[in-house]
C-alpha cells in the first residue's frame, strides 16, 4: 500500500504532474505516492518528471483507460 | 540551490488560447524544480490584469477546429468572438483542463517570478494598480539579467 493516494482522474496536462508535486512536497523521503490518472499523456510526463527530479517510479501500468503510477519520493 | 536550473520565458501574446503555453510550460518547470521567470509584454500584460478578460478569436485562424464549416465573413460578425470564447471555455472544462486563473495562481504558488514590460505597459497606458500585486516591472536589460543565467529561454 502506498502511504499517499492521489486521485488525477479527469485532469488534463499540466495539472497530474502539478498535483503530484505538490503531494511528494508534504511527503517524508522514502514513502510512496499511488495517482490515478485518465490523461493518456501522462505515461510519458511521470517518466519524464522522475528523470528529472530523481524520485523513484516504482511502477507504471494502465487498465481500462486509467492509467496508475507509483511514485517513491527521494 | 546552486545548481537549480532556471528557465526565462518571454509571453508576448494576450488571447486565451496563446496565456496558456507559458503558464502550462512555466507551471511545470516549476514542478520540475526550476526557477522560472516570465517577462511579460505587449499583449501578453492581459494576462497580468486584475480583471482578465481574454478572448479567444476564430478569425485569421485557419487552425482552429469549428464545429461546423464556417466562412470568414461570418466568424467576422459581432459576437462571434464572445460566442467562440464561450465554447472554448466549455471545451476546456470538459477536458479537465485548467483554466488561466488556476494556471496563473499555481505559477505564483510555486514562486514563479512575473515581470512586467514598463514600456509596454506605459505603451497601453496601464496603471500598476490595474495589474496583480507581485509583478516586478522593468525593461529588456533586466530580461537579460535572467536570461543570461538561465539553461531555457524562450520566446512565446
Amino acid at each position: 500500500m502506498a502511504d499517499t493516494t492521489l486521485d488525477a482522474k479527469g485532469l488534463n496536462c499540466p495539472l497530474p504532474i502539478l498535483r503530484a508535486k505538490k503531494a511528494l512536497k508534504s511527503m517524508e523521503a522514502g514513502q510512496t505516492l499511488a495517482i490515478e490518472a485518465t490523461d493518456p499523456g501522462s505515461a510519458k510526463d511521470f517518466e519524464s518528471f522522475c528523470n528529472q527530479t530523481g524520485n523513484e517510479l516504482v511502477s507504471s501500468s494502465e487498465e481500462n483507460n486509467i492509467y496508475h503510477f507509483e511514485i517513491r519520493k527521494t | 540551490m546552486a545548481d537549480q536550473k532556471k528557465l526565462a520565458i518571454i509571453a508576448t501574446k494576450g488571447t486565451l488560447d496563446f496565456a496558456y503555453p507559458p503558464l502550462i510550460l512555466a507551471t511545470t518547470a516549476a514542478a520540475l524544480d526550476y526557477e522560472v521567470t516570465i517577462f511579460w509584454t505587449f499583449y501578453g500584460l492581459q494576462v497580468l490584469k486584475k480583471e482578465r478578460n481574454l478572448k479567444i478569436s476564430p478569425l485569421g485562424n485557419p487552425g482552429m477546429p469549428m464545429p461546423i464549416p464556417m466562412p470568414v465573413l461570418i466568424q467576422a460578425l459581432p459576437g462571434m468572438e464572445s460566442m467562440a470564447t464561450v465554447m472554448m471555455k466549455q471545451k476546456m472544462a470538459s477536458k479537465g483542463v485548467a483554466s488561466i486563473e488556476e494556471l496563473y495562481d499555481m505559477a505564483v504558488e510555486s514562486d514563479v517570478h512575473m515581470i512586467a514590460c514598463q514600456m509596454t505597459v506605459d505603451l497601453f497606458d496601464f496603471k500598476h494598480s490595474e495589474l496583480l500585486d507581485g509583478i516586478e516591472y522593468a525593461g529588456a536589460a533586466r530580461f537579460f539579467e535572467v536570461a543570461q543565467e538561465a539553461d531555457i529561454s524562450l520566446f512565446i
